[in-house]
């Protein structure tokens, strides 16, 4: 039973991962850019709640309605004033930048918030749990997160492939030239993208923070976590992305039950083996169009 | 002459190179006209400078009245300017009718709907859910005309839509120009097969290595002549 319970905590651990992870899927897929800063953006949106419940008498949940709208208006400034200059000088140079502005993030927020740890507190929700048999219970805020993820993921899904503008980043990720003479505004497509990329993460670290403790440079590990996650899963697919952060879950709860020293080292180990014997990621085919 | 589209003296360089040298060219609305040349004699060129993919480094494009030489490709697309692209340029992910429907993407009104491409080319009704890397030439050239026609242009640029393809199949596209012309749009075709360039232009222009050699009505041109001034075997390049 232990083995079970092990691959169910994965499953859930693998929710967060998934949600942690889209907006980089996304931000792969259409523009081919690695964002670097992915996880501090994370952390920063952590933050930047934790600091709401602080200073003001908003409820946890309650700063999504500010923290996503702010962290997609900071993704929407980064495209426009930083990746899209950058990548008129090729596809390395988004690369660089975006490890730039995780380095001076991440010192920003040790600047404002000094390196203690800190926790956004969710009261009774972070250990109320459902129990399923005596040996088997699931917590209740990762199955939300779980839940989430899968939403997340179901509506970026149909909003690229049933939208106007979801339709317009396609086209603008298969020809940007071409796209243009559909009309399509290549750099406004990218900052839109790159928002709702950005809100995403958003919601995904305010998350990340109330289910952990966190420090200004968290972003680190979160970044390995969702980059491993979308390349098991398989780039440019969101629905890859979510079942590679699964996998990455399962690995490291069943790591860890073999040996708790090991979980982290599980993931890392299948992330590897993915990348030696089907390098394209799980759930994406080798022959798929550009 | 109403012209929708004038060019006056234009220059359009790639780096050092020169490709068009003080072109003057008009399109009457409503006018088709036929753009031929050989290889290299700068028609892509044009039309990239028509579309905005390229910008003159000297002399003027005006359309419907506005200089719009500086403009970005995707606001020209908004105000009436459509190019079907040298080798189709088809989005591949995407399904013919997801294709169409890009095209679509400024939302300027007309006569081009769904049901209006798919009847001026049946063959894509057929293949509406296939995605655009697994269809033949002649499938992804009339995508490509139709994701234009989508835009509802004033002005459709083709070029070289019978490269690569079977006569049969360009004829098949090419019998669908004369229901475009009638819905209003003013056609200007970049062609290399004279037989139908001629076929469906009221008025031919030949292009010998960035410069105009010939300029004349399609009905008063004989073959020889345009044949003369394709290869420069007559003429020697001037403006005319």
């Amino acid at each position: 039973m232990d083995w079970v319970n092990a691959v169910l905590q994965g499953v859930l651990l693998g929710g967060q991962y998934a949600l942690l992870a889209c907006g980089l899927s996304l931000m792969f897929g259409v523009m081919r850019i690695v964002n670097l800063a992915h996880g501090v953006l994370a952390v920063a949106a952590a933050y930047l709640a934790y600091w709401l419940v602080s200073h003001t008498a908003l409820p946890s949940f309650v700063t999504l309605i500010i923290v996503i709208p702010v962290m997609a208006g900071v993704g929407w400034l980064l495209q426009m004033g930083l990746f899209n200059r950058a990548l008129k000088h090729g596809e390395l140079s988004p690369l660089l930048v975006s490890f730039g502005v995780a380095v001076i993030g991440a010192n920003l927020l040790q600047e404002g918030f000094k390196a203690d740890s800190r926790s956004i507190g969710i009261g009774d929700l972070a250990t109320s749990s459902i129990k399923i048999s005596d040996d088997l219970s699931i917590g209740v805020f990762s199955l939300i997160t779980l839940v989430i993820a899968v939403v997340v993921i179901g509506g970026l899904t149909t909003f690229m492939n049933y939208t106007r503008i979801g339709r317009g980043m396609r086209a603008t990720k298969d020809d940007h030239e071409a796209a243009k003479l559909m009309g399509i505004n290549e750099r406004t497509m990218y900052a839109l993208a790159t928002a709702i990329a950005i809100a995403t993460v958003a919601l995904a670290g305010v998350f990340l923070g109330m289910s952990t403790q966190f420090t200004p440079t968290y972003g680190d590990l979160v970044l390995i976590f969702a980059f491993e996650a979308v390349i098991i899963g398989g780039l440019g697919n969101l629905w890859a992305t979510l079942i590679g952060g699964l996998v990455l879950g399962v690995a490291q709860t069943v790591g860890a039950q073999i040996n708790p020293a090991y979980g982290v080292l599980a993931g890392h180990l299948v992330f590897l083996a993915v990348l030696l014997v089907r390098p394209q990621g799980l759930l994406v085919q080798k022959t798929v169009m550009a | 002459m109403n012209a929708l589209l004038e060019l006056t003296e234009v220059d359009v360089h790639y780096g050092d190179f020169q490709a068009i040298y003080g072109l003057d060219l008009a399109v009457a609305e409503g006018e088709t006209l036929a753009v031929i040349g050989a290889n290299g004699a700068g028609k892509t060129t044009l039309l990239k400078t028509i579309s905005g993919l390229m910008k003159p480094t000297r002399g003027t494009v005006r359309f419907a009245g506005q200089d719009v030489s500086r403009m970005a490709t995707h606001k020209r697309v908004r105000s009436g300017i459509a190019l079907t692209p040298e080798g189709r340029r088809i989005f591949g992910s995407m399904t013919v009718e997801e294709n169409l429907k890009v095209g679509a993407f400024g939302q300027r009104p007309g006569p081009w709907t769904l049901s209006a491409v798919y009847d001026a080319f049946p063959l894509l009704a057929e293949k509406r859910t296939r995605r655009g890397g697994f269809l033949s030439g002649g499938e992804q050239q009339a995508t490509a005309i139709g994701r234009a026609l989508m835009s509802n242009p004033k002005l459709l640029l083709l070029d070289e839509v019978s490269l690569g393809l079977a006569p049969v199949v360009i004829a098949d596209i090419y019998a669908a120009l004369p229901a475009i012309a009638a819905k209003g749009t003013t056609v200007l075709v970049v062609e290399q097969d004279l037989t139908q360039a001629l076929a469906v232009a009221d008025r031919v222009q030949c292009l010998l290595e960035g410069r105009t050699v010939l300029e004349a009505a399609a009905t008063e041109v004989t073959r020889a002549e345009v044949a003369d001034a394709y290869f420069g075997t007559t003429h020697t390049p001037q403006e005319v």
